[in-house]
């Protein structure tokens, strides 16, 4: 009895011992993560003059706010703005639309040939983009495209393998009765889809709208070989040729307040939606 | 009379077949018109333009395999397998590594340990040019944050994007601190180990190492393979961090094959050349991809082999 009681007591100890080396380890790790952040906002409240000094003040002594207000309009950021958050709604519908009404397909209705389209869509999962990418192109040129928002939107209307395959795997979750009644009721099964699925579907249209949502405002190479004119370019675009242009040379106070708000909308749909990003994650982990 | 009405009744089973095949691909269809037009015509179409000369100007020529001698021929080539081979090499089993270690110490129960978790995953939702802008900044050799803090240790920090000793550790160092999404994908797979097996074990006798080595490896392992697959996938491909932050250079010390392939595209107009690179690229990740995928029975663990359970 004794001697389990002390067994007990030592393995608390121990337990203790090994929190508290893991909070101290996390937190380290949880500083390093936050430094460039740190850096990036002290860095945007400098004056010019006090960027390039070596030691840097850590905290500036007069924040400049206007930094934000000089490179907002220096780069034009409404329009960038405006331009991204046109592309990503869009974007978000129409993989929404696209990756939910074809995954009832898959999830449901029998048809010869369903079960290798669905293989050979999984198989795109692994296609380095770099493969599809001058063909691609070169027919958005053909079609006079190019230099439109055109090339970043249309292909979300036509189904994404992984939203596909995530909504696939959630619909054949739910229990047939519902749609077999419905159907009993005289529904079509697109009534049934609209009416009885995507209602029940919340959770995963959530999960794969916030995830639309970080690619489409962060991808950088689609809006690159496209977007021309600069008033067409979106933020991730025009932030490359706001650090090298001339309007704004190397004032490293501008571009980082320029950076501090481009990162603003992802930071506030995580704060928002972060048990979202959580269960996708888990989805895509745990069935290997 | 009944020969009639089990006519009829298997009349309206085929009809009723035939109404589900035609509402199967009616719902398919979008994928069905994405597959064919954005994945599978273009990688025909990019087959053929491979063996082509191919600037837009004029009609695509055919010149036979000239790509892939050229190709085999170029220094930069050679250069750009290199820069990715290194790269992938030393970022994935790092990235893995550091993954395992945090999901490791943020799967216990204790205060504060969402907030953690939010922490170390928020990079990987800002990834991006901003981010990429921020690292170029960072590792500024005189004035930036990285020498900065090295010196107050009494380390003098290399000028890291304008040394090719040192460029390409600093994209691997900018990808280590991406690593959040790994991580909860490991998380998750912790999250799922039975609480029974490693109390059994420590009742045993088995010390921590033993516990790790012996049942959380082994129980985490498709998930290990998961993460590996997506790694090299990803590793292989990078396109931004390397265009924004070095742009391939210095001295093509951080020209990775996307940025070496971006510049025969979009810079000197050679699609032909461009399309054979990235047949190139693909028949690399698909080699990497079957190699790890035929090595998995070997350390590779799923559930359904365990006896007992479905």
């Amino acid at each position: 009895m004794t001697l389990l009681r002390r067994r007990m007591s030592s393995r608390s100890r121990n337990d203790l011992i090994a929190s508290i080396l893991t909070v101290i380890v996390l937190t380290m790790g949880a500083i390093v993560i936050m430094i460039p952040f740190f850096w990036m906002i002290t860095t945007s409240l400098k004056r010019a003059g006090d960027v390039y000094i070596s030691p840097p003040q850590w905290i500036p002594a007069e924040p400049q706010f206007v930094n934000y207000m000089t490179a907002i309009t220096r780069l034009n950021f409404g329009v960038h703005a405006s331009n991204t958050f046109m592309i990503v709604v869009l974007v978000m519908i129409g993989t929404l639309f696209s990756a939910s009404f074809a995954a009832y397909g898959f999830a449901r209705l029998n048809a010869p040939g369903r079960d290798f389209i669905f293989m050979i869509l999984l198989g795109t999962l692994m296609l380095p983009w770099a493969v599809t990418m001058v063909p691609t192109y070169l027919m958005f040129n053909a079609m006079g495209w190019v230099n439109t928002f055109l090339p970043l939107i249309v292909p979300a209307f036509f189904g994404n393998a992984f939203y596909v395959f995530l909504m696939r795997q959630f619909y054949i979750t739910i229990p047939r009765e519902l749609e077999e009644s419905a159907m009993i009721d005289g529904a079509t099964i697109y009534q049934i889809w609209w009416y009885i699925m995507l209602p029940l579907s919340g959770p995963v249209l959530a999960t794969i709208a916030v995830f639309t949502f970080v690619a489409t405002y962060n991808d950088f190479f689609t809006p690159l070989i496209y977007l021309n004119d600069e008033s067409k370019r979106t933020i991730a675009v025009a932030l490359t040729y706001f650090q090298g242009s001339p309007r704004i040379g190397p004032q490293m106070h501008l571009l980082m307040a320029a950076v501090s708000m481009s990162i603003v909308p992802p930071i506030i749909l995580f704060i928002l939606a972060q048990r979202y990003f959580v269960r996708g994650i888990a989805m895509t982990g745990i069935k290997g | 009379m009944a020969s009639l009405r089990v006519a009829s009744a298997s009349a309206k089973r085929n009809w009723r077949q035939r109404r589900e095949t035609i509402d199967a691909y009616v719902f398919m269809s979008p994928v069905i018109i994405g597959l064919l037009v954005f994945t599978i015509g273009p990688i025909i179409v990019s087959l053929f333009l491979s063996f082509t000369k191919y600037n837009l100007l004029s009609d695509p020529k055919w010149v036979g395999i000239d790509n892939y001698t050229k190709m085999y021929g170029e220094d930069l080539f050679w250069k750009s397998l290199s820069v990715s081979a290194i790269y992938s090499v030393v970022s994935v089993p790092v990235g893995l590594v550091v993954a395992l270690f945090l999901a490791m110490l943020l799967n216990r129960k204790m205060r504060g340990v969402y907030f953690f978790r939010s922490i170390y995953y928020l990079p990987t939702v800002i990834s991006g040019v901003g981010v990429a802008m921020l690292w170029r900044w960072i590792f500024n050799g005189q004035y930036g944050v990285l020498n900065t803090l090295l010196r107050t240790v009494g380390i003098k920090g290399p000028n890291w994007l304008l040394d090719e000793n040192y460029a390409l550790a600093a994209l691997i160092i900018t990808s280590i601190w991406g690593v959040g999404g790994t991580m909860l994908i490991f998380l998750a797979g912790l999250q799922g180990i039975p609480s029974e097996l490693l109390e059994a074990a420590e009742i045993d006798g088995a010390g921590r190492w033993a516990q790790f080595r012996y049942i959380t490896l082994p129980m985490i392992s498709h998930v290990t393979f998961f993460n590996l697959v997506l790694g090299i996938i990803g590793a292989l491909q990078v396109f931004t961090d390397a265009f924004v932050i070095t742009n391939g250079g210095p001295n093509n010390a951080t020209l990775f094959i996307a940025v070496y392939l971006y510049r025969h595209a979009f810079m000197y107009l050679n699609f032909g050349y461009a399309a054979a690179l990235a047949w190139v690229l693909f028949l690399i990740v698909m080699m990497l991809t079957l190699m790890v995928f035929r090595s998995s029975p070997l350390w590779v663990f799923y559930e359904r082999d365990r006896q007992g359970r479905p």
